[in-house]
C-alpha cells in the first residue's frame, strides 16, 4: 500500500503548490480559506460516489459505455444535481461560520458565487474524470473498484483546488 | 430504469453522505481559517495541507474497509476486548503508513519549495509538525473508525456504507485540529526556527 500512498501524495502536493500560489488571497479573506477543505472534500466525494456506483453497475453488467446509456446519463445528471444542491449551502455556511468566529471581508453573495461556480465546474469535471478512468480500467482488464476510486478521489482533490483558484480569480480578482 | 429514475435514486442515496461530510469539511475549514497566524509562521504548511488530509482519507478509508471485510468474513468479532492480533496488525500498519506518508510529504514540500526558490520553514519544523500531526490524528482516527464500525455492525448496519462518510468527515476535522495542535507543540518545543 505504501508505494500507492506515496504516489498519491505527490499528486496532492501539486494541489498544495497551487494553494501556496494564492496563499496571500486566502489569508486576506478567511471565508475563502474556509472553503478550501470542504470544496476539495466534496469534489472527491462526488467523484468517488459516482465511481462506486458505476463500478457496481459495471460488475452487475448493467453498464455500457454508450452516450445514451440510462445508468451512465442518470448518474451523471445526479452528480451535477448534487453539486448544485450542496455548493450553495457550502458557500453560505463558509461565510456564516467565518462571520461567527471572526470577521468577513467579502459579501456573502461573492462567497456563494465562488462556491457555486466551483461546484458546477467540479461536478462536470468529476463526471469526465470518473468516466475516463472507469473506461480505461475496463479496457485494461482492471477491477474498477481497486483502481478508480483512489485515482478519482485524488485527481478530484487537485481539480478542486485548481477550480477554486479559477472561481476566486473570476469573482474576487 | 429510465434516466430520470436512475438520477433520482442516485441523488437520494448520495445526499445524506455528502451532507455529513459537508459539515465535517466546513468545521475543518473553520479550523484552517483560524490558523492563519500558524500558516504565516510556517511557510510551506498550506502546501502540505491537501496531502495530509488526503493521506488520512486514503489510509483510514482503506483500514475501515479492511475492518468491514474482516467482520463480514467472521475473521474478527465486533468487540474491542476481543480484538485479536490480526486486528492489531492492521491498526499498526495503518498508523505506520499514515506517519511515513506524512513524513514523506513534509520532506517533499521542503525539497520542492527550496528548489523553486520559495520561502519555506526549516526542514525539522515541517517534519516535526507532520510527525506529531500524523501520530495524533492516526490514534484518534483508529479509535473513531473502530468504534463506529463495531457499534454500527452490532446494531445491524452494513459497515461498508459507514466507513466512507465517517472517514471523510472525521478525517478532515481531526486532520486539521491535530495539524494546528502539532504546530503549537513543535513551536513550544522550540522547533519554530
Amino acid at each position: 500500500m505504501l508505494p500507492v500512498l506515496l504516489a498519491l501524495t505527490l499528486i496532492e502536493l501539486f494541489s498544495g503548490l497551487v494553494l501556496g500560489g494564492f496563499e496571500e488571497d486566502l489569508l486576506r479573506s478567511p471565508s475563502l480559506l474556509v472553503l478550501v477543505p470542504v470544496t476539495i472534500g466534496t469534489a472527491g466525494n462526488l467523484g468517488s460516489i459516482l465511481a462506486a456506483r458505476l463500478s457496481t453497475s459495471f460488475h452487475l453488467g448493467t453498464l455500457s459505455f454508450a452516450p445514451d446509456d440510462d445508468e451512465l446519463v442518470g448518474n451523471a445528471v445526479a452528480t451535477v444535481a448534487l453539486a448544485l444542491t450542496v455548493f450553495p449551502v457550502i458557500g453560505a455556511g463558509a461565510w456564516l461560520l467565518t462571520a461567527l468566529v471572526g470577521s468577513t471581508r467579502l459579501p456573502v453573495t461573492t462567497v456563494i458565487a465562488v462556491a457555486v461556480a466551483a461546484g458546477a465546474a467540479l461536478a462536470v469535471l468529476a463526471v469526465v474524470v470518473t468516466l475516463v478512468t472507469t473506461f480505461v480500467a475496463y479496457r485494461f482488464g482492471l477491477d474498477p473498484d481497486d483502481v478508480v476510486i483512489p485515482v478519482v478521489t485524488n485527481v478530484c482533490d487537485v481539480l478542486g483546488v485548481l477550480v477554486l483558484f479559477g472561481a476566486i480569480r473570476l469573482f474576487v480578482g | 430504469m429510465t434516466v430520470r429514475e436512475v438520477a433520482v435514486r442516485a441523488y437520494r442515496e448520495a445526499l445524506p453522505a455528502l451532507g455529513a461530510s459537508l459539515v465535517g469539511g466546513l468545521i475543518a475549514g473553520v479550523v484552517l481559517g483560524g490558523m492563519r497566524a500558524e500558516l504565516r509562521a510556517v511557510p510551506g504548511l498550506l502546501v502540505l495541507v491537501p496531502a495530509l488530509l488526503a493521506t488520512r482519507g486514503n489510509v483510514y478509508g482503506s483500514f475501515g474497509a479492511r475492518l468491514a471485510t474482516a467482520l463480514h468474513q467472521g475473521l474478527i468479532e465486533p468487540r474491542i476486548s476481543e480484538a485479536d492480533r490480526r486486528f492489531a496488525a492492521a491498526a499498526t500498519a495503518a498508523l505506520a503508513n499514515g506517519i511515513l506518508t506524512s513524513l514523506f510529504a513534509a520532506v517533499a514540500v521542503f525539497v520542492i519549495l527550496t528548489t523553486l526558490g520559495e520561502r519555506v520553514a526549516p526542514l525539522p519544523t515541517l517534519v516535526g509538525v507532520a510527525l506529531v500531526a500524523g501520530i495524533l490524528s492516526g490514534v484518534a482516527l483508529t479509535a473513531v473508525v473502530v468504534s463506529v464500525v463495531f457499534a454500527g455492525y452490532r446494531k445491524g448496519h452494513n459497515p461498508d456504507t459507514l466507513v466512507g462518510p465517517v472517514v471523510t468527515t472525521t478525517g478532515d476535522v481531526f486532520g486539521m485540529l491535530f495539524l494546528l495542535t502539532a504546530v503549537r507543540v513543535v513551536f513550544a518545543l522550540g522547533g519554530g526556527g
